[in-house]
């Protein structure tokens, strides 16, 4: 047992050990605590939000108010915790034990990246000192430019926070290439490290031209230098190309390494060796490359040329095709599999059922008649919420199961674990659900109030909200419960095959005591 | 097990993840062209607006283009050519132990670095004393195009973003050099140069491509 001896977390002690710290282990940490609390924080206004739109009319806060919780939900969401969330925090932990490293390859800019995170935080933060931002998460110019708030703090601090995530992409991306472990060939690796591999990629590559476009609208709203400006011969759609140039790239920053986990938890809960190894793989590249030609389909009504829209309509629908190779591959991992229903196999289960709904929504939504319909309603919210919450905050809950008792060496409460899961299934299911028939019947989204005939499902959806809500908090009781008084967990709690099962738990500072030797795939099962 | 605790004459030792000094450098490097790759996407976003709006307003673009002097630009371009090639020349010289020579040249660069940005500071100041701001604080009162402001929007935030790299760039040649001076840098390690010099080499061929585009249009 190995929390009694020498590991990562006794290596040296106290908080300046920690906030200096440069081991890989302890940064992942790190991220989870600050992930953590700003889920926390963005979950919190995802209820309020839900809370005022109960009823038509103004319930808890009037319009202004709502259109900024609703900024700052969406916004902490995605900077601060789901981009975050896998890479940075479950990543930086696992993948250099997956690959049999003693760390990654740049400690100090992992370090870095932790403070670039924080820092940009911060600044967001500051905005609400000057009222917030009222624009939403996505800063449409012209009105991002003229609001009269403190929008330019949290471009800024959106603009930080691109640093954070680079960082973390150079980091993985020499890291994979140059420090993988002996007999660890590119085929070897599991398949979490392909998912963070081409999300790297994404982060090096997209994030720079959101960090442009971020300063280039603080400059506008500074200098007034019109490039996205109407009044000044600018044009607020080359706005929207830059921004999603990024942004829908970033959609598939969120969502590989979370395919990445649910490999790996498929395989581990199944007792068996993971069907088409090779096909998941390259697909989570091949979905890597086609997020980049793409973008337009946020565009269909922005007056983007029709032969634009119909390029971009049916590259959108390309993405089904490695996706679907990935959701087929993982149900013929089930296949005769000794399925065992632990809770981060209950999450990974949850992800495919959710995920395909938000998956198979995102085509009828990438055919161009239907968008005119659905854009900008309660249907797109529900597709983008399938996919983020029950495709990748599935994964990183599951993820965080699975890993526990590596990471702190300690066994938590099944039983109070697998009933957070079922509060978050079945409540995001009761959220989101409704809202795609509230979409379907033309509700707009981003406003406080609603039309009297929207009111019954938005009551059902408020509800889920609140179940989702209550399951979080079981969740969060699981994890502290299991910190103070878990069971002290066996190296391989699970029967796992992968690389970071072969060490203590939890790891020794240098992750293994003796550098190991890789002879055969990932998931040897049977 | 890797052999650790291999110190180089300079007194360099690999860190602990990697396998030997070797094996840091290449990741180094490695990383250093990942990171290049992010600066060419992020200037790339400014140089598709500036080819999308000088498409749309060619009279504003030629009209703007006049105020800039080709002879500053071509001064500013062979001073980089210059800064480049000295900067190449150090790392080949810390590669041969030759600290002296090592040191020499990454001086000249750095007065290269500087006599660009004394340059810049030249005409940006003319173009403030004319009133040609970017944005909203352009006070021109001949100008012919309309939203010529716009032009100097994108003069300004490209060559100001470039010219932050420079300024950057100096303040990594200043910190290479302390340590060149302090003969850290030989044959078997000069990791730090190396990964700077790549930087510099970015930041040259980034006015490479400015230089016409603004200039010589």
């Amino acid at each position: 047992m190995a929390s009694s001896t020498h590991n990562y977390l006794n290596h040296e002690k106290g908080l300046w050990s920690w906030l200096t710290t440069l081991d890989h282990k302890r940064i992942g940490i790190m991220y989870m605590i600050t992930v953590l609390l700003f889920f926390a924080i963005g979950g919190t206004f995802a209820m309020l939000l839900r809370t005022e739109l109960i009823a038509p009319g103004e319930t808890i806060f009037g319009a202004q108010l709502y259109n900024q919780a609703m900024t700052f939900h969406g916004a902490i969401m995605v900077f601060m915790v789901i981009i975050p969330g896998i890479p940075a925090f479950i990543g930086n932990f696992i993948l250099p034990l997956h690959i049999g490293a003693k760390d990654v390859a740049f400690p100090r800019l992992n370090l870095l990246s932790w403070y670039c995170l924080i820092v940009g935080a911060a600044i967001t933060f500051v905005s609400l000192i000057y009222h917030g931002s009222d624009t939403g998460w996505t800063f449409y110019t012209p009105y991002s430019i003229e609001t009269d708030n403190g929008t330019t703090w949290v471009v800024l601090g959106a603009f930080v926070m691109g640093f954070s995530s680079i960082l973390t992409g150079v980091n993985f991306v020499t890291t994979v290439h140059k420090l993988r472990c002996k007999g660890m060939t590119f085929f070897r690796m599991p398949l979490m490290v392909w998912g963070l591999y081409s999300t790297a990629i994404l982060q090096i590559l997209a994030t720079p031209v959101l960090g442009i476009t971020l300063l280039l609208l603080a400059a506008e709203r500074i200098l007034g230098v019109g490039i996205f400006d109407p009044k000044l011969g600018g044009d607020p759609v080359l706005f929207q190309h830059f921004f999603w140039f990024y942004s829908h790239p970033a959609v598939y920053i969120m969502i590989l390494p979370a395919m990445g986990i649910i490999s790996e938890l498929i395989t581990a809960f199944s007792r068996k060796t993971i069907f088409g190894y090779r096909a998941i793989a390259f697909s989570s590249i091949g979905i890597a490359a086609v997020s980049f030609f793409v973008w337009g389909h946020h565009m269909f009504v922005s007056g983007q040329s029709e032969l634009a829209g119909v390029i971009f309509s049916l590259l959108t629908m390309l993405v089904g095709v490695p996706t679907a190779i990935k959701t087929f591959n993982w149900v013929a991992t089930l296949y005769k599999g000794s399925v065992q229903f632990q809770s981060p196999m209950l999450y990974a289960l949850g992800f495919l059922f959710l995920f395909t709904i938000g998956g198979v929504t995102g085509i009828m939504l990438a055919t161009i008649g239907m968008d005119v319909h659905f854009h900008d309603t309660y249907f797109v919210v529900a597709h983008f919420h399938y996919v983020m919450v029950g495709g990748t905050l599935m994964a990183i809950m599951g993820g965080i199961y699975y890993w526990f008792p590596k990471m702190f060496g300690k066994m938590y409460n099944e039983l109070a674990a697998q009933l957070s899961f079922l509060f978050i299934f079945i409540g995001f299911n009761v959220t989101f659900f409704p809202q795609f028939v509230l979409g379907a019947m033309g509700m707009p989204r981003r406003y406080f109030d609603y039309l009297p005939i929207y009111e019954p499902l938005n009551k059902i959806s408020t509800f889920g909200a609140y179940m989702i809500g209550f399951g979080f908090l079981i969740g969060l009781y699981v994890i502290i419960d299991g910190l103070l008084k878990g069971p002290k967990a066996s190296d391989n709690p699970w029967g796992a095959k992968t690389l970071e099962w072969q060490t203590a738990s939890p790891p020794p500072h240098e992750n293994f005591l003796t550098e190991p030797e890789v002879t055969a795939g990932p998931y040897e099962y049977r | 097990m890797s052999t650790d605790n291999t110190v180089t004459a300079g007194g360099h030792k690999h860190a602990h993840h990697f396998r030997d000094g070797l094996h840091e450098f290449e990741a180094s490097k490695f990383g250093v062209w990942l990171f290049l790759a992010t600066e060419i996407l992020m200037f790339g976003g400014l140089f598709v607006g500036y080819f999308l709006y000088q498409s749309r307003y060619p009279e504003m673009f030629v009209e703007g283009a006049s105020f800039l002097d080709w002879r500053y630009g071509s001064v500013n371009t062979i001073v980089l050519l210059i800064s480049s090639l000295t900067m190449a020349l150090s790392i080949h010289y810390a590669q041969k132990n030759n600290k002296k020579a090592c040191v020499t040249n990454l001086v000249i660069t750095l007065v290269c670095a500087g006599a660009f940005m004394v340059i810049k500071y030249l005409e940006y100041s003319h173009k403030f004393h004319l009133g040609l701001f970017p944005g909203e604080a352009f006070s021109y009162a001949d100008a012919v195009a309309p939203n010529l402001a716009m032009y100097f929007s994108f003069y300004f935030l490209m060559t100001g973003l470039h010219g932050s790299h420079v300024l950057i760039g100096m303040g990594l040649i200043i910190w290479v050099l302390i340590r060149a001076s302090k003969g850290e840098f030989n044959s078997e390690y000069y990791t730090p140069l190396e990964g700077v010099g790549l930087f510099w080499h970015l930041v040259d061929l980034i006015w490479i491509y400015l230089f016409p585009i603004l200039y010589l249009i």
